[in-house]
């Protein structure tokens, strides 16, 4: 059967937002209007691309299998050590820059999803405080392990690493990464892992391997995030294991809820601001953890299920609403996250 | 293959379930040939929910056996026994709350349906083609159960009635030989019981299943049962006829000596 012809123009109207949106950005950084700040601002987005695609792939976790991660950080680390370590290896092998990035991104991603199917076989036997425990002594393990292998530069920053993640092709991997994520969702996996957040009970009543899919979504969740660490670590160029220490995996679970847990909507627009308000307020930056305990206070209070809830940015209903006329203030651009 | 014919569609053999010192279910045996309605009695906690979930593969019963078309279940997972071939409802309704009607009853689809993860990133052909094919299969579904119109509501805003039939179209897109009604009529208004009772009835009818039924309500247990087994503090103490039932005067017993407002008549 073929696609539906209204399914394939939304998709096609989101294609077209999301590659106006990416010339927007080409303009603003090719134009120079931002001046001697052009490469600053370009590091601010290129690090909210990366974010993006943590926080999205842990909201796969907290908001659609409903079990709560607290060591997303650890498999974020293993995608950004395994990537660093092999293009190390190969940097400078007559691969091109964009092959080289594509298969440090695919290392990365396949040796934290391995991680992710190792830890979470016997952890998803755990719910709930259980297994955000078990998360959180993985990441540690983990870190741990890290600081003591001479590969993982037993203890010592390791520099030096090719500098590989520019902002248009980190765009690109954010928008496909979400893209996939969003599929996934949307199709019988989604519905499935829904059910089980929803009633583990009633959904393998109603056939479902509930161990499988749990397995599946927690695999799945830590690929993308090695893929966030090895876009990390190819624009850092550098870092220790204390880098993806508990603060960091804690930071990524809080932009997940404030953005809404179960809405990629929330997590690309919390991410995307929430990355580039440490940049904007350096000076504060001491007082980061505690603005953001704030922020979770608040958001916790006023809206228990984040900002965005489930709910979905969607292109379509937004340029159909303009034609009817009734489109008000709102015009920001979502991008991958609309079907 | 007149011997398949003959094998009881479902088959519980001398089940036990210990927990702790309690002997909640004991050395229960139960038969039900193909299409036969059988209710299965008794006052509050006598055992029966301990019985489906053992039948069902959430409780591994610690003694004796049960086999469904003759093969031997013990062991099962609770997902492995629906495959197989057993779906159920519960007491208390489990739905999948925050998910849509239609969604509910494709949940249990799901393992009908063989698309792939890549199939669905690249929303191919085949995932089209299944997704419709599953979406018409749900709402036939939906219809059977007067819940057509309702098809895109969450579930947690139906009302209670409605909850309880969208559980039963949930059982049966799962495909099963046997369902297992755990007191669907419970909470219900003498109209949405009466209901009910014709859904029950097409089910029967159209998809030629077995039904095992828990239920409180002594007429609709009567008026539809081909069977009836009572149990008491896990032990049967009667099988046989409505009417054989009714008059077995240690059914009257277990239930008038409990102060239950249930008395048979
Ligand atoms: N998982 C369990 N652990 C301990 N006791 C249980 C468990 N499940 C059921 N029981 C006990 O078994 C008995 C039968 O319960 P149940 O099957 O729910 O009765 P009913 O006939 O009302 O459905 C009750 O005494 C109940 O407390
Ligand atoms: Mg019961």
């Amino acid at each position: 059967m073929k696609m539906p012809k209204e399914k394939l123009i939304s998709y096609l109207i989101n294609l077209v937002g999301i590659v106006v949106l990416f010339l927007l950005f080409v303009a603003l950084f090719q134009s120079g209007v931002l001046g001697s700040r052009t490469n600053y601002v370009k590091g601010i987005f290129t690090t909210a691309c990366y974010t993006i695609v943590l926080v999205a792939s842990l909201n796969l976790l907290v908001g659609i299998l409903g079990e709560f991660s607290l060591g997303h950080a650890g498999f974020m680390s293993v995608g950004a050590y395994a990537s660093a370590i092999f293009t190390n290896a190969l940097a400078g092998k007559g691969l091109s820059d964009l092959a080289l990035f594509v298969l440090a991104l695919i290392i990365g991603g396949v040796a934290a999803g391995i991680a992710g199917l190792l830890v979470g076989i016997p952890a998803l036997r755990l719910r709930g405080d259980y297994l955000a425990i078990v998360t959180v002594a993985f990441a540690e393990i983990i870190r741990v392990a890290f600081c003591n292998f001479a590969i993982t530069g037993g203890g010592r920053t390791i520099s030096g690493i090719t500098k590989l993640s520019n902002f248009y092709w980190c765009f690109w991997v954010m928008v496909i990464c979400v893209t996939i994520m969003y599929m996934f969702v949307r199709s019988r996996f989604g519905r499935t892992v829904k059910a089980i957040r929803e009633d583990y009970i009633a959904a393998a009543a109603s056939g479902i391997n509930v161990t499988f899919y749990k397995v599946l979504t927690f695999t799945i969740s830590a690929f993308f995030a090695g893929i966030g660490g090895a876009m990390y670590a190819h624009y850092m160029t550098a870092m220790i294991p204390t880098n993806f220490n508990f603060n960091y995996s804690a930071e990524l679970l809080t932009e997940v809820i404030i953005g809404g847990t179960g809405s990629f909507t929330g997590s690309i627009i919390g991410a995307a601001f929430l990355s580039s308000l440490p940049e904007l307020m350096r000076q504060f930056s001491n007082y980061r953890m505690l603005a953001y305990s704030i922020v979770l206070v608040i958001v916790m209070i006023f809206r228990p299920g984040g900002i965005f809830g489930s709910w979905e940015f969607s292109l379509v209903r937004v340029l159909k609403k303009a034609k009817n006329g009734e489109l008000f203030a709102k015009k920001n651009k979502g991008g991958a996250e609309n079907e | 293959m007149s011997d398949t014919a003959k094998e009881p569609v479902l088959k519980a053999q001398h089940l036990s379930i210990v927990f702790g010192s309690l002997r909640a279910v004991d050395d229960f045996s139960l038969e039900i040939g193909e299409s036969e309605l059988v209710g299965l009695i008794g006052p509050n906690g006598a055992g029966k929910t301990t019985v489906f979930n053992m039948l069902t593969g959430v409780y591994q019963p610690t003694e004796g056996a049960y086999f469904l078309c003759g093969k031997k279940m013990n062991g099962k997972k609770a997902h492995q026994v629906v495959a197989a071939g057993v779906a159920r409802t519960f007491q208390n309704i489990r739905l999948f709350k925050k998910m849509t009607v239609i969604e509910n009853v494709k949940v249990a689809m799901n393992m009908h349906m063989s698309y792939s993860i890549l199939a669905s990133i690249f929303r191919t052909p085949k995932y089209w083609k299944e997704e419709a094919e599953m979406d018409a299969k749900a709402m036939e579904l939906l219809k059977i159960v007067h819940l057509a119109d309702k098809a895109d509501y969450v579930a947690e805003n139906l009302p209670y009635g409605q909850q309880r039939r969208l559980e039963i179209a949930r059982a049966l897109a799962t495909g099963m030989k046997v369902l297992l009604l755990d007191e669907p009529a419970a909470g219900m208004n003498p109209t949405e019981t009466a209901e009910l009772l014709d859904i029950i009835n097409v089910i029967r009818e159209k998809f030629k299943i077995s039904v095992l039924l828990i239920e409180h309500d002594m007429s609709l247990v009567m008026k539809i049962c081909e069977r009836i087994q009572v149990i008491d503090y896990g032990i049967t103490i009667a099988c046989g006829t409505p009417e054989e039932i009714a008059n077995n005067p240690r059914v009257i017993e277990a239930y008038l000596g409990k102060d239950e407002e249930e008395v048979l008549c």
